[in-house]
């Protein structure tokens, strides 16, 4: 179990931490923006800002300072993201999976002496990890993997394939979830290991041709009698059954992470929708003086409104222990829904320009529509949502 | 190299920049103040310099409290230390003054280079590292795209922007080196510099500490004071010419009574 506590020792301070969001604010607008159209293009983050990421110290934020990162609150995690969304989610996903869902799965499962050897270099960007959950057959519910790994000596044999893998192209290591034991129940038969790039049997796919989020790459995970020691078990023997507990949790931390990036999409679609409202001209007056404009405006910026500020009570919520489940996954309902319609309004308000390549909306309504999707879709959010309150009223 | 470089704190660009409607100083506390974007360049490249050859870099402001903020600024990019001279008594020196309160509080720290910015945003004087370098008895090299320090030699060279092209020009060390936009891409601060800022070196000086007459800087002593300012004019709206057949001709006219033509 994350210990979080631990996690808040060496815990940034305020004044400092302000600075860190004016510092990834500054690089988001000034660096990172004015390559939106590049990024989209050759659907590629270029080598010179992945390093400047890198050396800021965007890929170990979430983690604890103990092993190389900033450790960040939630609350702050929040906060910090928010900047990020305000460009290209692509940026973001680069290193996402190293603070999100792969570094947490070491986090909230690994042994001391794996997160000392491992996390650091997650932390630092010297390797980027892939979060390998997702499978043809196991998507919504992951209960259903069908990848195995068999106990063979001192090692472990790992056999099946994953689909829709962020930065597997990229990835230096693998977080994999197969099944050890087939009779088990799902709760207890599945263990996660970390397999390294390079491992004989381990392949991965060509790039999947993907709607939107051009720059950030997902592929197809394979896994061919992938031999590995036991030292790649994850949590040691003690790990054993219990990766599909540590995914759960692993979701629940993401799922604020994803709702806090919507939240910056979000303030990007309106201020790009109040800009152009309040230049574009038609009929002799700028568009923004008609009611009927005014109106979606008025319903963006109340939809924004309200997400950042769910994000942020339920970011304090995660923090202080008392809601680790029902409001993360309120926040990723909302907060992804709410970026959906944001971005619609924002194509609308555009008209025709709305609709063309090159305009940043039109780029942001595709990328927008990822959110409702993965880390649970909105329908698993709802019945998380549900089940969670009918469980407390013993239903 | 034992590397200077002054920076100031600025009203930030996008602000509206006002004076004090009682001292006619420029207003530094109804607004955000950032450090000189122009300085950001500056620091970059003593912090380059400190790289390639070792040594240490030194950050030097001269203004009222809240300009720590600054010197931060510096420190979490990867200065090693810094001196701020404060004292409500230097308020509305000039630049004569100025320069001289920091040239004094610079000869203490016995610089191999002092890096300046061409101009600070805010009262665009461009004189300062001229001034520092008549103080300081240094040769000044100006308008930097490039600096090449060459420790060994006891040599500095750069490229100095020219219309056209440029000049390469080279002088001893010590000397003082103005740099413009053109020579870097100023790097953001780490999560890791912005928290180690707070433990490094940062001295405070007073007028007096820095061994300054009361008498010679501020307000009262300044040898040139502003009296008045008018916000400039807003623009006139442009003439429309209607082309009949006859626009260029009337474009012509128009430019003739302008004396453009
Ligand atoms: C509207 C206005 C008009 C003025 N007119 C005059 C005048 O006519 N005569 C006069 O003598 N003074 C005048 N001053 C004051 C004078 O310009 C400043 O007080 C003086 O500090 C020089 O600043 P600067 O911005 O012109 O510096 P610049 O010469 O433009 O700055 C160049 C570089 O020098 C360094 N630097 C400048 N100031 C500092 C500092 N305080 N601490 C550390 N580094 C620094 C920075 O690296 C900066 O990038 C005027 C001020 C204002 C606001
Ligand atoms: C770009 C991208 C990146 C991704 N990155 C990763 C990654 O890094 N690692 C990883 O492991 N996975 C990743 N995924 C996988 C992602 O998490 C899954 O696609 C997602 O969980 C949905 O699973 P599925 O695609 O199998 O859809 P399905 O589960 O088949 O869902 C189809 C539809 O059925 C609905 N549905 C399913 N079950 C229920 C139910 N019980 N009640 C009501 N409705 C239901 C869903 O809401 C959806 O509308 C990524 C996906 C994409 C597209």
């Amino acid at each position: 179990m994350l210990d979080h506590e631990q996690i808040r020792t060496g815990a940034v301070q305020e004044s400092d931490f302000t600075e860190v969001v004016a510092s990834v604010r500054r690089f988001v607008r000034e660096r990172v923006a004015p390559l939106e159209q590049e990024i989209e293009e050759t659907d590629e983050i270029p080598a010179a800002l992945r390093a400047e990421a890198a050396e800021m110290g965007l890929f170990g934020f979430a983690i604890p300072e103990l092993y190389g990162g900033l450790g960040l609150s939630m609350s702050e995690e929040a906060r910090l993201v928010c900047e990020l969304g305000y460009t290209t989610p692509a940026f973001r996903s680069m290193f996402g999976t190293n603070n999100g869902i792969a570094g947490h799965v070491l986090l909230e499962g690994a042994t001391e002496e794996q997160k000392k050897t491992w996390l650091p270099k997650i932390a630092s960007g010297e390797w980027t990890a892939s979060f390998a959950l997702t499978e043809q057959g196991a998507g919504s519910d992951p209960s259903g993997l069908a990848t195995t790994a068999v106990r063979d000596g001192d090692d472990w044999v790992i056999n099946g394939s994953k689909r829709f893998i962020t930065n597997a192209p990229l990835a230096d290591v693998f977080m994999v979830f197969a099944r050890t034991d087939p009779h088990a129940s799902p709760s207890r038969g599945i263990t996660t290991f970390m397999v390294e790039k390079g491992t004989a049997g381990l392949s991965v796919g060509p790039r999947d041709h993907k709607m939107g989020q051009a720059g950030a790459w997902t592929a197809d995970v394979y896994l061919d009698n992938v031999r590995v020691p036991s030292s790649a078990l994850i949590g040691g023997e003690d790990g054993v059954g219990r990766g599909y507990a540590t995914a759960m949790r692993c979701l629940a931390h993401g799922r604020i992470h994803i709702a806090a990036l919507c939240v910056g999409m979000s303030q990007r679609l309106v201020d790009e929708s109040v800009s152009y409202a309040a230049s574009r001209e038609q009929g002799g007056a700028v568009i923004g003086t008609y009611q009927l404009i005014q109106g979606l405006i008025a319903d963006s910026a109340t939809d924004l409104y309200a997400a950042r500020a769910l994000v942020a009570d339920v970011a304090a919520r995660f923090d202080d222990g008392s809601d680790k489940r029902i409001g993360p996954s309120c926040a990723k309902y909302f907060a992804s829904e709410a970026v959906g319609r944001i971005a619609d309004r924002a194509v609308q308000i555009h008209g025709g320009s709305g609709y063309i390549r090159g305009v940043p909306v039109e780029r942001f309504y595709r990328d927008a529509r990822l959110f409702r999707i993965y880390e649970g879709t909105s329908q698993i959010q709802q019945i998380v949502i549900a089940r969670g309150l009918l469980a407390q009223a013993g239903s | 190299m034992n590397i200077v470089v002054t920076v100031k704190q600025v009203p930030d660009t996008w602000a509206e920049k006002k004076l004090d409607a009682a001292d006619k100083t420029v207003d530094r506390v109804s607004v955000d103040n950032v450090m000189n974007e122009m300085d950001e360049y500056g620091v970059e490249e003593a912090l380059k310099i400190k790289e390639a050859h070792g040594g240490e870099v030194t950050v030097v402001t001269m203004g009222p409290a809240k300009a720590v903020e600054t010197i931060r600024k510096a420190l979490s990019m990867g200065a090693d230390k810094a001196v701020h001279l404060t004292d409500d008594a230097l308020h509305g020196s000039d630049a004569l003054q100025t320069s001289a309160a920091l040239a004094k509080v610079i000869a203490t720290l016995s610089p191999d280079l002092v890096i300046t910015a061409t101009e600070a945003s805010d009262a665009r004087g461009g004189v300062m590292g001229a001034l520092l370098a008549e103080r300081l008895g240094l040769p000044q090299l100006t308008q930097a795209r490039k600096v090449t320090v060459d420790p060994a030699a006891g040599k500095v060279s750069i490229e100095r922007l020219a219309d056209n092209g440029y000049a390469l020009v080279e002088a001893s060390l010590p000397a003082v080196v103005g740099v413009v936009e053109k020579i870097n891409q100023p790097r953001y601060p780490s999560f890791k510099g912005i928290m180690a800022a707070k433990k490094k070196p940062l001295t405070t000086l007073s007028s007096g500490d820095a061994g300054l007459d009361a008498g010679s800087v501020g307000l009262a002593g300044a040898g040139s004071t502003v009296v008045d300012s008018q916000p400039a004019p807003p623009r006139q709206s442009g003439t429309i010419v209607k082309d009949e057949g006859d626009g260029g001709v009337k474009i012509a006219d128009f430019l003739a009574a302008q004396k453009l033509i």
